[in-house]
Protein backbone atom coordinates (compact mmCIF):
# COMPACT_ATOMS: atom_id res chain seq x y z
CA UNK A 1 0.00 0.00 0.00
CA UNK A 2 1.03 3.22 -0.87
CA UNK A 3 -0.10 6.87 -1.95
CA UNK A 4 -1.68 6.01 -5.47
CA UNK A 5 -2.70 8.52 -8.17
CA UNK A 6 -6.58 9.44 -8.29
CA UNK A 7 -9.16 9.77 -11.38
CA UNK A 8 -10.67 12.71 -9.76
CA UNK A 9 -8.32 15.88 -9.69
CA UNK A 10 -10.39 18.47 -8.09
CA UNK A 11 -10.29 22.12 -10.10
CA UNK A 12 -13.40 24.00 -9.15
CA UNK A 13 -13.89 26.11 -6.05
CA UNK A 14 -16.48 23.71 -4.52
CA UNK A 15 -14.04 20.88 -4.70
CA UNK A 16 -11.57 22.66 -2.37
CA UNK A 17 -11.88 21.81 0.97
CA UNK A 18 -13.28 24.00 3.55
CA UNK A 19 -10.71 23.50 5.92
CA UNK A 20 -7.15 22.80 5.64
CA UNK A 21 -7.26 19.28 5.60
CA UNK A 22 -7.42 16.62 3.00
CA UNK A 23 -6.95 12.71 2.45
CA UNK A 24 -4.03 11.96 3.16
CA UNK A 25 -1.96 10.31 -0.07
CA UNK A 26 -3.83 11.52 -2.48
CA UNK A 27 -1.63 11.88 -5.82
CA UNK A 28 -3.08 13.57 -9.23
CA UNK A 29 0.14 13.29 -11.07
CA UNK A 30 2.94 11.10 -12.42
CA UNK A 31 6.29 12.46 -12.10
CA UNK A 32 7.64 10.11 -15.08
CA UNK A 33 8.24 13.09 -17.48
CA UNK A 34 10.82 14.30 -15.52
CA UNK A 35 13.32 11.80 -16.48
CA UNK A 36 15.66 11.26 -19.41
CA UNK A 37 17.18 7.96 -18.85
CA UNK A 38 15.33 4.89 -17.08
CA UNK A 39 16.70 2.33 -14.68
CA UNK A 40 16.56 -1.73 -16.34
CA UNK A 41 16.86 -4.48 -14.24
CA UNK A 42 18.31 -7.76 -15.40
CA UNK A 43 16.85 -10.31 -13.05
CA UNK A 44 19.22 -13.00 -14.14
CA UNK A 45 21.80 -11.05 -11.97
CA UNK A 46 19.79 -9.60 -9.36
CA UNK A 47 20.47 -11.61 -5.76
CA UNK A 48 17.19 -9.64 -4.20
CA UNK A 49 19.73 -8.00 -1.84
CA UNK A 50 17.03 -5.00 -2.33
CA UNK A 51 19.74 -2.34 -1.87
CA UNK A 52 18.36 -0.37 -4.59
CA UNK A 53 14.90 -0.90 -2.82
CA UNK A 54 16.40 0.90 0.30
CA UNK A 55 18.12 3.89 -1.67
CA UNK A 56 15.97 5.14 -4.03
CA UNK A 57 14.28 8.62 -2.41
CA UNK A 58 11.25 8.02 -4.70
CA UNK A 59 10.16 4.49 -3.61
CA UNK A 60 9.77 3.34 -6.53
CA UNK A 61 11.56 0.26 -6.20
CA UNK A 62 9.43 -2.69 -4.83
CA UNK A 63 9.56 -5.98 -3.55
CA UNK A 64 8.44 -8.93 -6.31
CA UNK A 65 8.81 -12.65 -5.94
CA UNK A 66 12.20 -12.45 -4.09
CA UNK A 67 13.51 -9.63 -6.65
CA UNK A 68 12.51 -6.05 -7.50
CA UNK A 69 10.54 -4.43 -9.88
CA UNK A 70 10.03 -0.72 -10.82
CA UNK A 71 7.47 1.68 -10.89
CA UNK A 72 8.13 3.83 -13.86
CA UNK A 73 5.25 6.38 -13.25
CA UNK A 74 7.37 7.86 -9.80
CA UNK A 75 10.74 7.24 -11.35
CA UNK A 76 12.36 10.66 -12.27
CA UNK A 77 16.04 8.68 -13.22
CA UNK A 78 18.34 9.44 -10.64
CA UNK A 79 20.74 6.60 -11.17
CA UNK A 80 20.87 6.19 -7.54
CA UNK A 81 19.69 2.63 -7.83
CA UNK A 82 22.58 1.69 -10.36
CA UNK A 83 25.20 3.21 -8.17
CA UNK A 84 24.30 1.16 -5.13
CA UNK A 85 23.71 -2.30 -6.65
CA UNK A 86 27.02 -3.89 -6.15
CA UNK A 87 26.01 -6.95 -8.23
CA UNK A 88 25.64 -4.31 -11.94
CA UNK A 89 22.27 -5.90 -12.39
CA UNK A 90 20.62 -2.25 -13.32
CA UNK A 91 21.68 -0.55 -16.08
CA UNK A 92 20.40 3.19 -17.45
CA UNK A 93 18.72 3.19 -20.93
CA UNK A 94 18.01 6.73 -23.11
CA UNK A 95 14.39 7.30 -22.79
CA UNK A 96 12.86 7.26 -26.25
CA UNK B 1 17.12 -7.68 15.48
CA UNK B 2 17.19 -4.20 14.25
CA UNK B 3 15.42 -3.20 10.78
CA UNK B 4 16.87 -3.66 7.86
CA UNK B 5 15.79 -3.57 4.23
CA UNK B 6 14.35 -7.23 4.20
CA UNK B 7 12.61 -6.70 7.33
CA UNK B 8 11.04 -2.82 6.91
CA UNK B 9 8.09 -1.74 6.26
CA UNK B 10 6.56 -2.54 2.63
CA UNK B 11 4.16 0.97 2.47
CA UNK B 12 5.65 3.95 1.26
CA UNK B 13 4.61 6.93 3.41
CA UNK B 14 6.27 9.77 1.09
CA UNK B 15 5.62 8.71 -2.29
CA UNK B 16 4.86 11.10 -5.30
CA UNK B 17 6.68 14.03 -4.33
CA UNK B 18 8.28 16.55 -6.43
CA UNK B 19 11.97 17.05 -4.61
CA UNK B 20 14.74 16.77 -7.59
CA UNK B 21 16.19 13.97 -8.56
CA UNK B 22 18.55 12.14 -5.93
CA UNK B 23 17.31 14.19 -3.17
CA UNK B 24 19.21 13.27 -0.01
CA UNK B 25 16.55 14.81 2.35
CA UNK B 26 13.58 13.05 0.42
CA UNK B 27 15.49 9.31 0.74
CA UNK B 28 15.97 10.38 4.80
CA UNK B 29 12.28 10.93 5.32
CA UNK B 30 11.19 7.86 3.69
CA UNK B 31 13.19 5.92 5.68
CA UNK B 32 12.36 7.26 9.00
CA UNK B 33 8.76 7.12 7.86
CA UNK B 34 8.94 3.29 7.32
CA UNK B 35 10.39 2.49 10.29
CA UNK B 36 8.33 4.58 12.15
CA UNK B 37 4.94 3.35 10.36
CA UNK B 38 1.69 4.56 9.73
CA UNK B 39 1.06 5.75 13.27
CA UNK B 40 2.87 8.72 13.08
CA UNK B 41 2.06 12.03 12.69
CA UNK B 42 4.87 14.05 10.72
CA UNK B 43 5.20 17.63 11.38
CA UNK B 44 7.11 19.57 8.49
CA UNK B 45 8.26 23.73 8.41
CA UNK B 46 8.97 25.89 5.24
CA UNK B 47 11.43 24.03 3.52
CA UNK B 48 12.15 21.35 0.61
CA UNK B 49 10.22 18.57 2.26
CA UNK B 50 7.44 19.66 3.27
CA UNK B 51 7.32 22.11 -0.64
CA UNK B 52 7.77 18.85 -2.58
CA UNK B 53 5.30 16.97 -0.36
CA UNK B 54 2.08 19.27 -0.40
CA UNK B 55 0.96 20.61 -3.84
CA UNK B 56 -2.74 20.20 -3.31
CA UNK B 57 -3.58 18.25 -4.55
CA UNK B 58 -0.86 15.98 -4.94
CA UNK B 59 -0.37 15.11 -1.79
CA UNK B 60 2.42 12.82 -0.93
CA UNK B 61 2.73 11.79 2.75
CA UNK B 62 0.37 8.35 3.46
CA UNK B 63 0.37 9.47 7.18
CA UNK B 64 -0.58 11.97 9.15
CA UNK B 65 1.18 15.31 7.98
CA UNK B 66 0.89 19.09 8.81
CA UNK B 67 2.86 21.87 7.86
CA UNK B 68 3.89 24.14 10.60
CA UNK B 69 4.90 27.63 10.85
CA UNK B 70 9.02 28.07 10.13
CA UNK B 71 9.79 28.43 13.47
CA UNK B 72 7.34 26.25 15.33
CA UNK B 73 8.18 22.54 14.18
CA UNK B 74 9.32 21.17 17.60
CA UNK B 75 5.95 23.40 19.74
CA UNK B 76 4.04 21.72 17.24
CA UNK B 77 4.81 18.35 17.82
CA UNK B 78 4.91 18.77 21.28
CA UNK B 79 0.98 20.13 20.40
CA UNK B 80 0.21 17.27 18.53
CA UNK B 81 1.43 14.73 20.87
CA UNK B 82 -0.36 16.71 24.17
CA UNK B 83 -3.78 16.89 21.99
CA UNK B 84 -3.43 12.84 21.10
CA UNK B 85 -2.90 12.16 25.24
CA UNK B 86 -5.88 14.28 26.10
CA UNK B 87 -7.93 12.22 23.38
CA UNK B 88 -6.58 9.10 25.52
CA UNK B 89 -4.23 8.10 21.94
CA UNK B 90 -0.73 6.26 23.00
CA UNK B 91 0.36 4.57 20.25
CA UNK B 92 1.89 7.57 18.15
CA UNK B 93 5.13 9.21 16.96
CA UNK B 94 4.88 12.67 16.49
CA UNK B 95 8.13 13.14 14.31
CA UNK B 96 9.66 16.54 12.60
CA UNK B 97 11.63 16.44 9.51
CA UNK B 98 13.05 20.22 9.30
CA UNK B 99 15.95 21.14 7.22
CA UNK B 100 19.23 22.99 8.30
CA UNK B 101 18.26 26.14 8.45
CA UNK B 102 15.00 25.08 9.95
CA UNK B 103 16.64 23.83 12.52
CA UNK B 104 19.83 25.17 13.60
CA UNK B 105 18.76 29.03 12.60
CA UNK B 106 15.33 29.67 12.49
CA UNK B 107 13.55 26.64 14.57
CA UNK B 108 16.68 26.75 17.22
CA UNK B 109 14.65 28.23 20.22
CA UNK B 110 11.46 26.06 19.52
CA UNK B 111 13.61 23.01 19.89
CA UNK B 112 15.38 24.26 22.89
CA UNK B 113 12.28 24.54 24.58
CA UNK B 114 10.85 21.48 23.23
CA UNK B 115 13.96 19.38 24.95
CA UNK B 116 13.31 21.47 27.75
CA UNK B 117 9.94 20.54 28.97
CA UNK B 118 11.23 16.75 27.29
CA UNK B 119 7.90 16.32 25.05
CA UNK B 120 7.85 12.99 23.83
CA UNK B 121 8.49 13.53 20.00
CA UNK B 122 10.95 12.71 17.52
CA UNK B 123 12.90 15.53 15.91
CA UNK B 124 14.52 14.74 12.84
CA UNK B 125 17.22 17.34 11.41
CA UNK B 126 17.68 16.99 7.71
CA UNK B 127 20.79 18.45 7.06
CA UNK B 128 21.60 19.83 2.75
CA UNK B 129 23.68 22.18 4.23
CA UNK B 130 21.95 25.50 2.87
CA UNK B 131 18.38 27.15 2.79
CA UNK B 132 18.37 24.95 -1.01
CA UNK B 133 14.46 25.40 -1.33
CA UNK B 134 14.83 29.11 -1.63
CA UNK B 135 17.51 28.84 -4.07
CA UNK B 136 20.59 27.86 -2.23
CA UNK B 137 21.54 30.69 0.74
CA UNK B 138 23.91 30.42 3.71
CA UNK B 139 22.65 28.42 6.64
CA UNK B 140 24.52 28.25 10.20
CA UNK B 141 25.09 24.23 8.82
CA UNK B 142 26.54 25.64 5.65
CA UNK B 143 30.56 24.21 6.32
CA UNK B 144 33.35 26.58 5.81
CA UNK B 145 34.21 27.01 2.43
CA UNK B 146 31.24 26.00 0.56
CA UNK B 147 30.12 28.62 -2.18
CA UNK B 148 26.12 29.42 -1.75
CA UNK B 149 24.24 32.64 -3.28
CA UNK B 150 24.80 34.79 -0.49
CA UNK B 151 28.72 33.53 0.28
CA UNK B 152 29.94 33.62 -3.07
CA UNK B 153 33.17 32.79 -4.19
CA UNK B 154 35.51 35.53 -5.35
CA UNK B 155 39.00 36.97 -5.01
CA UNK B 156 39.46 37.82 -1.92
CA UNK B 157 36.62 35.55 -0.15
CA UNK B 158 36.03 32.00 -1.26
CA UNK B 159 32.75 30.76 0.21
CA UNK B 160 31.48 30.75 3.56
CA UNK B 161 34.26 31.83 6.46
CA UNK B 162 32.29 30.10 8.87
CA UNK B 163 32.45 26.89 10.19
CA UNK B 164 29.46 24.17 10.38
CA UNK B 165 27.40 24.72 13.67
CA UNK B 166 28.12 22.47 16.16
CA UNK B 167 24.21 21.28 16.16
CA UNK B 168 24.75 17.73 17.51
CA UNK B 169 26.45 19.41 20.57
CA UNK B 170 24.35 21.67 20.87
CA UNK B 171 20.84 19.78 21.69
CA UNK B 172 23.30 17.03 23.90
CA UNK B 173 24.14 20.08 26.16
CA UNK B 174 20.49 20.08 26.89
CA UNK B 175 21.06 16.42 28.91
CA UNK B 176 18.23 15.77 26.14
CA UNK B 177 17.43 11.93 26.45
CA UNK B 178 18.66 10.49 22.98
CA UNK B 179 20.31 12.65 20.47
CA UNK B 180 22.60 11.03 17.35
CA UNK B 181 23.78 11.64 13.88
CA UNK B 182 23.38 10.16 11.14
CA UNK B 183 24.18 9.71 7.16
CA UNK B 184 21.68 8.80 4.34
CA UNK B 185 25.08 6.93 3.21
CA UNK B 186 24.66 4.50 6.13
CA UNK B 187 21.10 3.84 6.65
CA UNK B 188 21.19 0.68 8.22
CA UNK B 189 22.85 3.01 11.20
CA UNK B 190 19.90 5.40 10.50
CA UNK B 191 17.32 3.40 11.09
CA UNK B 192 18.51 1.62 14.08
CA UNK B 193 18.93 5.02 15.35
CA UNK B 194 15.03 6.06 14.36
CA UNK B 195 13.65 2.51 15.76
CA UNK B 196 15.88 3.16 19.27
CA UNK B 197 14.84 6.85 19.34
CA UNK B 198 10.82 5.36 18.83
CA UNK B 199 11.57 3.16 22.07
CA UNK B 200 12.52 6.30 24.08
CA UNK B 201 10.32 8.63 26.32
CA UNK B 202 10.90 11.87 25.76
CA UNK B 203 12.93 14.09 23.49
CA UNK B 204 14.41 12.41 20.83
CA UNK B 205 16.71 14.35 18.30
CA UNK B 206 18.48 13.37 15.11
CA UNK B 207 21.00 14.95 13.24
CA UNK B 208 21.26 13.29 9.23
CA UNK B 209 23.44 14.38 6.59
CA UNK B 210 21.63 14.58 3.19
CA UNK B 211 22.68 15.71 0.46
CA UNK B 212 21.49 17.81 -2.09
CA UNK B 213 22.64 17.33 -5.67
CA UNK B 214 21.20 20.76 -6.33
CA UNK B 215 23.12 22.83 -4.20
CA UNK B 216 26.28 20.89 -3.46
CA UNK B 217 26.85 20.32 -7.41
CA UNK B 218 27.10 16.77 -7.59
CA UNK B 219 25.49 14.12 -10.19
CA UNK B 220 22.25 12.89 -9.40
CA UNK B 221 23.38 8.82 -8.75
CA UNK B 222 25.98 10.01 -6.20
CA UNK B 223 23.91 11.19 -3.73
CA UNK B 224 24.33 7.95 -1.37
CA UNK B 225 28.28 7.91 -2.62
CA UNK B 226 28.83 11.61 -1.50
CA UNK B 227 27.27 10.75 1.97
CA UNK B 228 29.19 7.83 2.49
CA UNK B 229 32.39 9.64 1.46
CA UNK B 230 32.32 12.58 4.06
CA UNK B 231 31.93 10.24 6.67
CA UNK B 232 34.49 7.96 5.33
CA UNK B 233 36.98 11.37 5.11
CA UNK B 234 36.11 12.46 8.82
CA UNK B 235 34.46 15.70 7.65
CA UNK B 236 31.03 13.81 9.62
CA UNK B 237 30.69 10.86 12.14
CA UNK B 238 28.11 9.20 13.02
CA UNK B 239 27.60 9.37 16.90
CA UNK B 240 25.07 8.94 19.85
CA UNK B 241 24.35 10.50 22.89
CA UNK B 242 22.57 8.84 25.99
CA UNK B 243 22.23 8.86 29.38
CA UNK B 244 25.01 11.75 29.45
CA UNK B 245 27.65 9.75 27.25
CA UNK B 246 28.70 10.43 23.94
CA UNK B 247 28.99 7.43 21.69
CA UNK B 248 31.10 6.69 18.23
CA UNK B 249 29.30 4.21 16.51
CA UNK B 250 31.86 4.08 13.33
CA UNK B 251 35.48 4.94 13.30
CA UNK B 252 37.19 4.76 9.30
CA UNK B 253 40.28 3.07 9.80
CA UNK B 254 41.93 5.58 7.72
CA UNK B 255 40.54 8.81 6.80
CA UNK B 256 39.30 9.04 3.34
CA UNK B 257 40.73 11.95 0.97
CA UNK B 258 39.58 15.23 2.07
CA UNK B 259 40.37 17.14 -1.21
CA UNK B 260 39.07 14.47 -3.42
CA UNK B 261 35.78 14.47 -1.59
CA UNK B 262 35.82 18.25 -1.74
CA UNK B 263 36.56 18.88 -5.48
CA UNK B 264 33.84 16.54 -6.64
CA UNK B 265 31.42 19.15 -5.95
CA UNK B 266 31.30 22.68 -7.55
CA UNK B 267 30.10 24.08 -4.37
CA UNK B 268 34.05 23.35 -3.25
CA UNK B 269 35.78 23.73 -6.74
CA UNK B 270 36.83 27.58 -5.87
CA UNK B 271 38.84 26.08 -2.91
CA UNK B 272 42.65 26.88 -2.93
CA UNK B 273 45.29 23.94 -1.26
CA UNK B 274 46.13 26.04 1.71
CA UNK B 275 42.02 26.17 2.56
CA UNK B 276 41.95 22.45 1.81
CA UNK B 277 44.38 22.48 4.83
CA UNK B 278 42.27 24.54 7.01
CA UNK B 279 39.80 22.19 6.37
CA UNK B 280 42.11 19.21 7.41
CA UNK B 281 43.09 20.45 10.24
CA UNK B 282 39.65 21.40 11.49
CA UNK B 283 38.46 18.02 11.35
CA UNK B 284 41.84 16.82 12.91
CA UNK B 285 40.86 19.02 16.18
CA UNK B 286 37.47 17.38 15.75
CA UNK B 287 38.70 14.01 15.88
CA UNK B 288 40.57 14.81 18.99
CA UNK B 289 37.40 15.80 20.93
CA UNK B 290 36.06 12.81 19.50
CA UNK B 291 38.75 10.49 20.51
CA UNK B 292 38.58 12.47 23.93
CA UNK B 293 35.09 12.98 24.91
CA UNK B 294 33.34 9.99 22.95
CA UNK B 295 33.78 6.10 23.96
Amino acid sequence: MKPYLRDFVPKNLEDIPDTTSYEAGYLVTKNAGWRSIRPVIDNTQCVGCLACYLHCPDGVIFKSNGKVEIDYDFCKGCGICKNVCRLGAIRMEAEK
Amino acid sequence: MAVNAKTLNETEFFYGHKACAGCGGSLAVRIALKVLGENSIAVLPAGCMSAVGFNFPQLCFGNNAIISTFAGTASMLTGVAAGLRAQGITDFHAVGFAGDGGTADIGLQALSGAIDRNDDILYICYDNEAYMNTGIQKSSLTPFGAKTTTTPAGKNIRGNLRPKKNMFEIVAAHGISYAATASVGYLNDFMKKVEKASKIKGTKYIHIIAPCPTGWGVKTDETVDIAREVVDCGLWYLAEYENGQYTLNYRPNQFGDVAAYLQKQTRFKHLTEEDIQTIISSRDTKWEFINQNFH
